[in-house]
């Protein structure tokens, strides 16, 4: 995963609330089993939309990816560019979904994302700094945000979230099924058996 | 301390901490579907891994399948490849495959249940957001992307934060011709599609208890809505009753001591909930949306609202481009809005006692002039069921077409889909723009709103019509 430490670049804004992953990435297009390659559809359905090519920073309305889990929705915003959206909230799934390709989803109070939004709305640059954890806007104050230590601290490295845990936790993980196998000797029993025979 | 429900299945599967709060949480049980899961074998590939619990995970096609001539090869090459692909990445790593001519294939989150896959205490995961339909059983599930379904896959943990819970409870007693469905589109419309993002849901009180296991499934299924992964039902008589004898369910003295287990997950009776919501249904009426996202849902007797009315810009905005894309006037009432497709069927609506009810409201109606109307059942189990019973009969007299498992038009992501301008009085979860096709307009409703509608052609209060 390529880290992400500092990130200023061209801004886009959506300001409407609730536009979903089937917004973002219509369905049809989920029959595509590559995750290369698929900032051509995003926005495909509504060209009022259309993030352009490029974008580095989308200031996004309240519960932005909000609805489907699918994952085309960041690759295809990653694929156009954009490594950090700020909003007022977004859909859980996809938020989670973001930091795991390397992009960060950021939550702001309404008064500091309204100076943010304004910013862009202006054509101002603003700037993204993941160590600081500050959006520099102008020649203004710089905001504040918070992010999860953990969601920070893989996406400054760019772990590789299945490496890790493979190296790192190999051990505790037996252990665990060590102990739940003695605990709950049923629930291993019953996972015996194919359904097909 | 005394702990909820979620507390105690969480606490239950702690494999790690960090040092910022984050936990690494084992997983117990995986379902895989063809459209979200290439890329997360295709992750496996890269790191060189095996599975590491094949036996934990079950996969089948039921997205992008079709619900006709399932006997033809698909004739959508694109959905073709994705199919094969996701019976060939089982067969490579020695993953259960329910093939589409299989008699246990069907809905992800139909058969996770019918197969007693999915069991009260456990972890369990799909890529798919409608993953909380299995918090039904009192498990705790909830949907994941394609990269969590590889690191599943990978190592059969997530790193994941605690959520805050919040209690629904629903009290009095479910009037006649009022459902499940109508439970959860209130919750919804009461507290926004944003409203439970980052809790984990216990839905609780009587009407709850009251519910079959197909009804619970249809509430908590509906959680995503109101933007939580997670919906919770504690297990009781009702659970155990359907679980007992399921294939996958335990068996024997397996059963007694898994029955031990699963009567002391109900959350502590002194157990302190981050936020509490109480609805009473004893008034309840049919539901319907008339928007573009699930909280702009009203009772059979509202009217369509005016933008003007709206508290600010903001809201009027949204107000006024949900009634453009559905194009709705202000003022219009819910039972002068016509339809002219029908879908009963998807994760929601497609269980044995959905087709039950809307077949009785059918009962020897047929449906309207100019209205196409689709049964899609939620699985091979329920569609031959169904037909046990007759009401593949009473659908096909009235005029509906009786097809086979799949989601089909809740996601029209198959040949399922609606011309641009098409309504329709769906069984699904969302009503999106484009979710059921191009420029379609989606109305979500219960299996009986949805049957009564195919038959009057129109939506109507089911409490009133024909009496």
């Amino acid at each position: 995963m390529t880290p992400l430490v500092r990130v200023t670049g061209p801004a886009a804004r959506l300001p409407l609330a609730n536009i979903d992953t089937d917004i973002i990435f219509p369905a049809r297009f989920l029959l595509i089993t590559e995750k290369a390659g698929l900032g051509r559809y995003a926005f495909h359905d509504r060209a009022d939309l259309a993030v352009p090519p490029g974008t580095a920073i989308l200031v996004t309305g309240d519960n932005f990816g909000c609805g489907s889990s699918r994952e085309q929705a960041p690759w295809a915003l990653a694929d156009l560019g954009v490594r950090v959206l700020i909003g007022a909230g977004f859909g859980e799934i996809f938020a989670a979904n973001c930091f795991k390709n390397g992009m960060l989803p950021i939550v702001l109070g309404p008064g500091e994302l309204a100076r943010v939004d304004a910013a862009v709305q202006a054509g101002a640059v603003i700037a993204v700094d993941l160590e600081t954890q500050e959006i520099a806007v102008a020649d203004q104050d710089s905001i504040r945000f918070s992010v999860e230590p953990a969601r920070r601290e893989a996406l400054l490295s760019g772990w590789d979230e299945i490496g890790r845990i493979r190296a790192g936790y190999a051990a505790q993980i037996a252990s665990f099924e060590q102990r739940q196998r003695a605990a709950i000797p049923w629930l291993w029993r019953a996972q015996q058996g194919s359904l097909n025979g | 301390m005394p702990r909820t429900l979620y507390d105690k299945i969480w606490d239950a599967h702690v494999v790690a901490r960090d040092a910022g709060g984050e936990v690494l949480l084992y997983i117990d049980r995986q379902l895989l579907h063809e459209v979200s899961s290439p890329q997360a074998f295709a992750a496996l590939r890269e790191h060189g891994l095996q599975v590491h619990r094949p036996a934990s995970h079950i996969a089948v096609a039921d997205h992008a399948v079709p619900t006709h001539d399932r006997g033809a090869p698909i004739a959508d090459p694109q959905a073709r490849a994705q199919v094969a692909l996701l019976a060939a990445n089982c067969a490579e790593y020695g993953v259960e495959y329910l093939a589409l001519d299989g008699e246990r294939q069907g809905i992800v989150h139909v058969i996770g249940p019918e197969q007693g896959f999915t069991l009260p205490g456990l972890t369990f995961v799909c890529s798919d957001s409608h993953s909380a339909t299995h918090g039904a059983f009192g498990a705790l599930a909830f949907g994941i992307g394609a990269s969590e379904c590889g690191t599943v896959l990978a190592a059969q943990v997530l790193w994941q934060k605690r959520a805050a819970t919040m209690r629904v409870t629903f009290t009095g007693a479910l009037p006649d011709h009022v459902s499940a469905k109508d439970m959860i589109l209130a919750l919804i419309a009461r507290i926004g599609a944003s409203g439970a993002t980052g809790y984990a849901i216990e839905y609780a009180g009587e009407a709850v208890r009251a519910l079959s296991m197909e009804a619970r499934m249809t509430l908590c299924n509906m959680s995503i809505e109101a933007g939580s992964r997670t919906g919770l039902v504690a297990p009781d008589e009702t659970t155990f009753a359907y679980l007992a004898g399921r294939p996958r369910a335990p068996q024997e003295a397996d059963w007694d001591a898994a029955l031990a287990d699963w009567r002391a997950l109900a959350s502590d009776a002194d157990a302190r909930f981050d936020r509490e919501v109480t609805i009473d249904i004893a008034d309840l009426a049919p539901q319907l949306s008339f928007g573009t996202s699930p909280d702009q849902t009203l009772p059979i007797g509202g009217r369509v609202p005016d933008p003007g009315d709206a508290p600010d810009p903001a809201q009027r905005d949204k107000l006024a481009g949900a009634l453009a894309y559905m194009g709705l006037a202000p003022g219009t009432a819910m039972t002068d809005i016509a339809v002219d497709h029908v879908f009963i069927g998807s994760c929601t609506n497609g269980r044995i006692e959905d087709l039950r009810a809307a077949a009785a409201m059918v009962g020897m109606g047929r449906v309207a002039k100019g209205v196409r109307a689709l049964v899609v059942p939620g699985s091979g189990a329920v569609k031959r069921q169904a037909e046990a019973e007759g009401l593949d009969a009473v659908f096909i007299a009235a005029g509906f077409e009786w097809r086979e498992a799949g989601c089909s038009l809740c996601v029209a992501m198959n040949d399922d889909r609606l011309p641009a301008g098409a309504r329709c009085a769906s069984t699904s979860n969302r009503n999106f723009e484009g979710r059921q096709g191009i420029g379609a307009r989606t109305h979500l409703v219960s299996p009986a709103m949805a049957a009564a509608a195919a038959i009057a052609g129109r939506f109507v209060d089911i409490r009133s019509w024909r009496a």
